[in-house]
């Protein structure tokens, strides 16, 4: 028996749930089965889910049809499925169960062994942060038209640029 | 620096030079980035595209890699400077398709350009003459060791670099080299290599692009994988492939020079002939005429035209640069005028 999400890995899990009073059972396999217990129990605080034998009392209610979706840009699984490009690089942790295997299909590998990126310093990264504080600060003070206190912004910002600049 | 000032100048990458040059025209790498967490280009709105862009651009002004570069916001160019970016290899058509918040920007000499905003939020490229990917990706390496310092790159260090497509996920990087073959096409082997590469995992395509048939008997090779070997593996595999493929098309170049070498100086002179003398000529018909030449210059049978100046108007030929050079819309059959006349004056025609 397939996996009921995503299709491709063997269904070893077999899950019951209650949507709407109706009874139904799903089928997975033990990675889509992960996720979808890690999310209940974030919704629900619900540990045993997985055993197929839990009580559910009728009025815990989930959807089944409710999409996996990426908690950081919002894209959901069955876009990615359809025009297949992610949506932020959150993706890769909310959709990793399928990732895993995709990528293994297009790869030959799921693991990475090129180099990896040189660490952006605490001090630069702080400045990057103030520098767009700054910014968000002007334009609101625009907004509100307090120029007085967007002028001062903009010199504000002027230093940090041509201090970034030497 | 401006747009203008690339119609007198090309790319370092077509200068002829470098290790196996006649045939290897150039080596490029490619690398896409993104920021952490921002939404990739095709999902962000225009703001964001907006913030991404700035970000990406104060960083680069912070590194000495962009010195003397220009750099051109897609939305400020018109559809034949767009034109004229791609046909130069230094954009995608993508790019160029939805400019919104889109940039690029290009070293002098063109050996790097990036694209902010394509598909990933960067894509940094470096295309050099000749056959060294080695020496190109340090270059690429750089500047990417370079723009981390200063900008947070999405990352997972069991998955590598995070792109939107997950053809791309790993190392992110895309080495290709662009090869001259015309023996191999005319001895009729070109399929069996081309066959051989794409089973060993290697991608194939022509000169003018992404999906394109080879015209001008050019192919670029490169590698698909990026996932599960790290960059000096993948970039030792392509260039033991190109190695072959380099000896296959030397020996069947001294196989026509053996079995008939009268045919190959006639059909390298008829095409000398037709070039320098043709008034009304086609882009199709042109670029296999001076893939013809090009092969007499390798062989030593055509002696006073440089490779450099053959390897360049495989460029200028095409409809935006002839349209630049003129200062002015052309249309078809203006064109076709022009472009022969612009190879009389390179290759020294009536
Ligand atoms: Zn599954
Ligand atoms: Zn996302």
């Amino acid at each position: 028996m397939q996996c009921d999400i995503c299709g491709k890995r063997k269904a070893t899990v077999h899950l019951t749930e209650i949507v709407d009073e109706q009874m139904s059972e799903m089928h997975l396999c033990e990675q889509c089965a992960r996720q979808k217990s890690m999310k209940m129990e974030q919704q629900f605080g619900l540990a045993d889910l997985l055993s197929g034998l839990a009580d559910f009392s009728k009025h815990v209610k989930t959807d089944v049809k409710e999409v996996l979706k990426c908690e950081h840009c919002g894209m959901d699984y069955e876009d990615f499925r359809k025009f297949g490009r992610l949506g932020c690089s959150g993706c890769y942790e909310s959709f990793q169960a399928h990732l895993t295997t995709l990528l293994k299909k297009i790869h030959g590998s799921n693991h990475h062994l090129g180099k990896s990126p040189q660490k952006v310093p605490p001090a630069t990264k702080k400045k990057i942060k103030d520098f767009h504080n700054l910014k968000d600060q002007l334009e609101q003070a625009i907004q509100v038209e307090d120029f007085e206190k967007a002028a001062r912004l903009r010199d504000q910002i002027r230093e940090m640029e041509k201090k970034g600049k030497k | 620096m401006k747009l203008d000032d690339f119609i007198d100048n090309t790319g370092q990458w077509l200068k002829g030079t470098g290790d196996h040059a006649n045939i290897v025209m150039s080596s490029r790498i490619r690398l896409a980035r993104n920021l952490d967490l921002r939404p990739f280009p095709n999902r962000a709105k225009k703001k964001e595209l907006e913030e991404i862009l700035t970000m990406v651009k104060e960083a680069m002004d912070k590194t000495d890699f962009f010195k003397k570069s220009i750099f051109f916001k897609i939305t400020e160019l018109d559809q034949i400077d767009k034109q004229f970016l791609i046909e130069r290899h230094l954009m995608s058509h993508e790019h160029a398709t939805n400019p919104e918040g889109k940039a690029l920007i290009v070293s002098e000499e063109e050996v790097i350009s990036v694209m902010i905003n394509e598909e990933d939020h960067l894509r940094i490229q470096v295309m050099q003459s000749g056959f060294d990917l080695e020496e190109t990706w340090q270059i690429a390496n750089s500047i990417d060791d370079g723009l981390s310092k200063l900008l947070e790159f999405a990352y997972a260090p069991r998955w590598g670099y995070l792109t939107s497509c997950p053809t791309n996920t790993g190392t992110a990087m895309r080495g290709s080299v662009m090869l001259h073959l015309p023996a191999l096409v005319m001895t009729k082997q070109i399929n069996k290599i081309l066959n051989a590469i794409s089973k060993l995992n290697f991608a194939s395509r022509g000169f003018y692009g992404e999906g394109t048939q080879a015209s001008g008997n050019i192919y670029q090779i490169s590698n698909q994988v990026s996932l599960g070997h790290s960059e000096q593996d993948v970039l030792q595999n392509i260039s033991g492939l190109i190695r072959q493929v380099i000896e296959q098309e030397e020996q069947a170049r001294q196989a026509l020079l053996l079995q008939n070498k009268p045919m190959l100086e006639d059909k390298i002179f008829r095409s000398s002939g037709i070039l320098k003398n043709a008034h009304i000529i086609s882009s199709q018909e042109t670029v296999e005429l001076l893939s013809m030449i090009r092969l007499g210059i390798d062989l030593n049978i055509i002696k006073n035209v440089e490779r450099k100046d053959i390897n360049e108007l495989f460029i200028m030929i095409q409809p935006a640069h002839l349209q630049k050079i003129e200062g002015k819309k052309l249309n078809a059959t203006e064109r076709d005028t022009r472009r022969a006349s612009l190879i009389r004056e390179k290759i020294g025609g009536e």
